[in-house]
């Protein structure tokens, strides 16, 4: 009960979060309805294809705010995080992958396409257990968290901080794609896993499943920021704050600097897996590129122009640099990367808060000129 | 391709003749049109019977041809052996024949010249019969041995070796008498032994045995093999172990240049490494300053060099000299730009200056799509690049990468040279170590910032010239080396050039000995978790710097 | 031959991989003081790059003692305090908490939670944190993660923060950001964390710089009132304020012990005047 209690608290307290939460439920609401219920000829009809698209942009912004957990509050620049996500995605893609059974174009009820094609006999050990679907959901919070737990542990223990890290963190990355390019490593190679058929026995490609992927991404983030929002204003989060602003002096007054940054991290890269595995069935593909340098550094750009350590500001960077990117990449292909370019240079710049920053800043600057 | 990549291989003894290639050809081009037309008449009578459909007049005809030292001859008869000479129906002209994607490329055989591309319909095949090939294989052999030129000598004797027969015994014999040079003759010796070892009496054919256990031809290799089997099945156990005995020498040889071959092709990588970290390990080393913009840096080279192609077809075996300074002045500008536009807002904001320049990269990449087309661009390389030093038969060390080499350690010097003698590297070391101080000195730190900068930058963009002898022209040139460069960086320790060097060689060398077991891919994924972990135990690279000043 | 050097040492047997060390437990409370001392520096030596910061450095500071060092720049003062409180490894010697816990092989947390607490020369609070935020860090409780996680103030521990805020004067600066703070008041916050860190031994590295002479004859105050309790060690430049709290005075010289004794030997000590006093 007191937990519930905690929770309330913090969102009478938190007047952003609890913009946040009415508008999750409003789409979360509304978006079924509109494509559900409103007929496919009015105007107001959502296609499935826009359900999908806003899915995954809610996917990007549970990422983002797993990056901004650790980099905005805990002032350790991942460059890596992408790999979490791919990792999260790569487990949810082995459950469906078994799922498709008999039903594959080889019509092996044991082994995928790809391993028929590469003429293996039998499932490799790591595949046993992702015909379940418990097993699955255990390995998306496993795996990102093991790998964290791994990496974080090493890094932290021996005080790598900086532009260090964040160059190791892109070096992990860059390993794990080039990893899952081979395709001896028996995760599909360069096609990665994708012609999934059905999850938990419903039809991905029907209309309703969409739809309820759609709302558990929208509450899923909904907890992420929750979440997020309980550990930093918990001490935990004013103590990695305190590190992240004077990591020598945080140890002084007695705080195991690497355990709290490590456990910052672990927790983030299990949001960044569970976005990742809500991500894939709803894009339907998980290949090794979700693993490339690039990928981390744009979902770095998405917190940097929201405006990082405010978690508010993560998701509203996520939504508008993606929107941004869908736009353009349809209408101005060849504009796009000059755009996204331009905007790493802009905000780190002019806008070194962000959009929200921004936001705040002037909302200050009027309330104290009211105020006078 | 195929005719000129047999033909077109340079089989020297020193490291400098490409260079001295380079200058007859140059000599040739200025001199060709005239050499040409005076040549025609001794040639065109046999040419012509060549086209005759008697096997005999053939025969005369190589036989006259046999007789001249024009050294197109050679091409001919190599040609001809191989059945790729070709005549043109029309006019019924000799042509050497190219197959393309658009159809068939010809060439004169007299005067080299281009004569278009036309349809399998339009050519004839000349046809020689099993004689007239023994006739042939035994006029190239005799030419090449009898050649001024002891490499094309050495050559010669050396393709003889895997099949000279008892016949060829007296030739053989006198060339050894009449042979100056010392490689010559030695191979002229091991193939006397590859004859003795089969057809001599026990003592030749132990002496034999030692000769060849001292050559490192597959050749002689697979014939003592055979006369190994040959001892065992007749019982002669004192041939056996010295048969056996030789082997194991060529066993042992062979491993340890396969070895001395592996060094190499590490160092060789690492000093591509080292070209791309160096300009790094100053800008971040020296500086702070984390530029991710770097590998679009030596995009920016490579493409310079593509340009300076451009604009002098003429003189490709010159461009790269041309292309060094501009690389070196475009990226350089393109560097001081950045410090300038960019850059100075962002001091001691390290994360900060790492996006910022991660967007600049974003918009290089870009600019380069936009205006030279996302595709690949060919650089040219110029012959003297091409081909290889053959230091003996199972070691031989490719030009370019024994230039890109000898280029790196030239830059790295000469970057050295920059830093500690000349005034701009003591004022950069200056600001590198108190900057407020370097100030109140009187040291203008704006003019030294941007012109570390640019330094580092230009030193990419010179790096960008080498690489694109190396690797394709794209616009992902510079992302596929940047990761790479930072590992060298981090690896050798930041802030110390010699930690770099020696960073980018031990690193270039680890991976080219992983690769043989490991594969290139995972070769790569060892180094990468290795520096992974290296890190973790010397979070200052190998030679970190010491003391107060690193505390902070 | 330096590339050599660091190679050896990479090597070396005797130690093994940071990563693969296992952590020293620590009972917080369990300072063993029956023979006098608190902390014992013995034999210890720092180099860096060649050059000698502590050279065969020996201290010991009684428990409950107001002990003031002084010496001049490079006289391995700050290095001595980096020793103690683990940033800083010594080449050689020992440094004992009590009887029993080897400073040279904690971590710093590990010994800051054993009870050293330290004052920077300069002055390093947390800035995006409020004084009371910055107070509550500091204060002298469970600080493992996972209390952290569920950490509720109570009513106690507010009471106490206040009665800090009260000490050094920032009370009305309660919510105030620590980074907006002057220097002086900085300086101070400092001091109130240490103050609700309550620490057995408390280092303070040139506590009065930049402070006003009423606030200094305060710190003076606040320094000499903690003795007894907590054993305190001063490292100050203004001779003044050392001649208004010391008792015993230790005086740093390149790197070891030049002189020790009471205020006035000291100033009477010819070695002293010539390497400090004199100038």
């Amino acid at each position: 009960m007191s937990f519930i209690n905690t929770l309330i608290k913090l969102i009478e307290q938190d007047r952003v979060g609890r913009y946040l939460f009415s508008a999750l439920l409003a789409i979360a609401i509304m978006v079924p309805v509109l494509n559900l219920l409103v007929p496919e000829g009015s105007s107001l009809h959502l296609s499935t294809y826009v359900v999908t698209l806003l899915g995954k942009y809610l996917c990007y912004a549970l990422l983002a705010l797993a990056l901004d957990l650790v980099w905005g509050y805990g002032g350790i620049l991942s460059l890596g995080h992408g790999v979490f996500f791919a990792l999260g995605g790569y487990a949810m893609g082995m459950y469906m992958m078994r799922q498709i059974g008999s039903r594959g174009v080889y019509g092996n009820p044991e082994l995928p396409d790809f391993m028929v094609f590469l003429n293996w006999h039998e499932l490799p050990w790591y595949w046993f257990g992702f015909d379940h679907f418990w097993f699955a959901v255990l390995m998306i919070v496993l795996i990102p968290g093991l790998l964290a737990f791994v990496f974080g542990w090493l890094a932290f223990r021996s005080r790598v901080t900086g532009v260090y890290l964040s160059i190791i963190t892109q070096a992990l990355t860059f390993a794990f794609m080039l990893a899952f390019f081979r395709n001896e490593m028996g995760f599909g190679g360069n096609n990665g896993l994708t012609d999934f058929k059905d999850i938990l026995g419903f039809e991905l490609q029907h209309g309703g499943t969409r739809n309820v992927l759609f709302v558990l991404s929208a509450l899923a983030l909904a907890a992420g920021y929750l979440l997020c929002r309980y550990i930093v204003n918990s001490k935990f989060g004013r103590v990695v704050v305190a590190i992240r602003d004077a990591e020598a002096r945080t140890r002084f007054i007695g705080y195991k600097v690497e355990s709290y940054k490590l456990w910052l991290f672990i927790i983030s890269a299990v949001m960044a897996g569970i976005a990742g595995a809500l991500y894939v069935p709803q894009v339907g593909i998980i290949n090794p590129g979700e693993f490339s340098p690039l990928n981390s550094i744009e979902l770095v750009v998405w917190v940097a122009v929201g405006g990082r350590g405010t978690l508010f500001g993560a998701i509203v960077g996520a939504l508008l640099v993606n929107f941004a990117k869908t736009f353009f990449t349809g209408a101005l292909p060849e504009v796009w990367l000059f755009a996204l370019g331009g905007m790493f240079i802009v905000v780190t710049l002019f806008l070194p808060r962000g959009l929200v920053g921004l936001y705040q800043q002037s909302r200050e600057k009027y309330l104290a000129g009211r105020a006078a | 391709m195929c005719t000129l990549n047999r033909s077109g291989r340079y089989h020297t003894s020193g490291f400098f003749s490409p260079i001295l290639t380079l200058l007859i050809m140059i000599a040739s081009l200025l001199s060709g049109p005239a050499y040409a037309a005076q040549a025609v008449d001794n040639f065109s009578a046999p040419l012509k019977q060549l086209l005759e459909f008697d096997f005999d007049i053939k025969q005369q005809a190589i036989e006259q041809l046999a007789k001249s030292d024009d050294e197109r001859v050679d091409r001919i008869f190599k040609t001809l052996l191989n059945g790729d000479l070709y005549y043109r129906k029309e006019d019924q002209a000799l042509v050497y024949v190219f197959s393309t994607d658009d159809g068939y490329a010809l060439t004169g055989v007299l005067d080299n010249a281009s004569l278009g591309v036309v349809s399998k319909r339009e050519i004839k095949k000349i046809t020689v019969n099993n004689q007239l090939r023994e006739l042939l294989s035994g006029l190239i052999a005799e030419r090449g041995m009898s050649n001024r030129n002891p490499a094309v000598r050495l050559n010669s004797v050396k393709e003889m070796i895997g099949q000279v027969g008892e016949p060829d015994r007296d030739r053989l014999q006198k060339l050894l008498v009449s042979e100056t040079d010392q490689r010559v003759s030695r191979a002229l010796h091991i193939a006397l032994a590859m004859l003795d070892v089969v057809h001599g009496d026990k003592q030749k054919q132990l002496a034999a045995v030692v000769a060849l256990g001292e050559s490192d031809y597959t050749e002689s290799r697979n014939r003592l093999q055979q006369v190994l089997k040959q001892a065992t099945a007749a019982d002669d156990s004192a041939l056996a172990k010295q048969v056996k005995t030789s082997l194991h020498a060529i066993q042992l040889r062979a491993e340890r240049y396969q070895a001395l071959e592996t060094v190499f092709f590490g160092i060789s990588l690492g000093s591509v490494l080292l070209l791309a970290a160096i300009g790094l390990a100053i800008t971040f080393g020296v500086m702070g300053v984390i530029n991710m913009a770097h590998g679009e840096l030596m995009m920016i080279g490579a493409y310079t060099t593509y340009v300076v192609q451009l604009l002098m077809p003429n003189y490709i075996e010159w461009s790269l000299l041309v292309a060094v300074p501009a690389a070196f002045i475009v990226a350089g500008l393109f560097g001081v730009a950045i410090e300038r536009g960019v850059i100075r807002f962002l001091y001691g904001r390290p994360l900060e200056t790492l996006l910022a320049t991660f967007g600049i990269s974003l918009v290089l990449q870009q600019l380069v799509r936009s205006i030279f087309s996302p595709l690949n661009r060919s650089v040219q390389t110029p012959a003297w690049m091409s081909g290889s030093w053959e230091i003996n038969a199972v070691l031989s060390l490719t030009y370019n990468r024994l230039y890109i080499i000898v280029f790196s350690l030239l830059v790295f010097a000469a970057l050295l040279a920059i830093l500690k003698k000349t005034p701009l590297g003591l004022q950069v070391r200056a600001v590198s170590q108190n900057r407020t101080m370097a100030r109140a000195m009187g040291i203008r730190t704006e003019w030294v910032d941007a012109m570390t900068f640019g330094l580092g930058s230009g030193i990419a963009g010179v790096a960008g010239v080498a690489l694109s002898q190396l690797t394709n022209v794209g616009p992902n040139l510079g992302q596929s080396y940047i990761i790479d460069s930072f590992m060298v960086v981090v690896f050798g320790g930041v802030g110390n050039l010699w930690g770099t060097l020696v960073g980018a060689m031990s690193l270039g060398v680890a991976n080219k000995f992983l690769e043989p077991w490991a594969g290139a891919v995972l070769a790569k994924i060892f180094i990468l978790i290795f520096i992974i972990l290296f890190i973790q135990k010397r979070p200052r690279g190998l030679f970190p710097q010491k003391g107060r000043a690193a505390e902070n | 031959m330096k590339a050599l050097e660091q190679l050896r040492e990479t090597m070396r047997r005797d130690r093994v991989f940071d990563f693969m060390a296992g952590s020293h437990l620590v009972h917080p409370g369990e300072i063993d003081t029956r023979h006098g001392p608190i902390l014992y520096v013995e034999n210890v030596n720092v180099s860096f790059d060649g050059f000698k910061a502590l050279n065969d450095l020996t201290l010991y500071i009684d428990d409950g003692e107001l002990r003031c060092i002084i010496g001049p720049n490079g006289a391995g003062k700050t290095t001595m305090m980096d020793v103690i409180t683990g940033k800083t490894r010594p080449d050689s010697g020992t440094v004992f908490f009590g009887q029993t816990m080897d400073l040279t092989r904690m971590t710093e947390y590990e010994i800051a939670s054993s009870g050293i607490g330290r004052k920077f020369q300069k002055p390093t609070i947390f800035p995006e944190h409020t004084v009371f935020e910055n107070l509550e860090l500091a204060m002298h409780m469970d600080k493992g993660v996972w209390s952290s996680l569920q950490f509720r103030l109570s009513g106690e521990q507010k009471d106490r923060i206040e009665e800090v805020m009260q000490t050094i004067n920032l009370l009305a600066q309660c919510h105030t950001a620590a980074g907006l703070l002057s220097h002086g008041q900085k300086q101070w916050l400092e001091i109130g964390m240490l103050l609700t860190q309550s620490p057995r031994l408390l280092l303070v590295d040139e506590p009065v710089a930049g402070m006003t002479h009423q606030e200094i004859e305060h710190t003076a105050e606040l320094l000499t009132g903690l003795a007894g309790k907590h054993s305190v060690v001063v490292v100050e430049h203004d001779m003044d304020f050392i001649r208004s709290i010391a008792k015993k005075v230790t005086v740093l010289h390149e790197g070891h012990v030049l002189a020790e004794g009471d205020m006035e030997a000291i100033q009477n000590d010819p070695r002293v005047i010539e390497v400090y006093l004199g100038e």
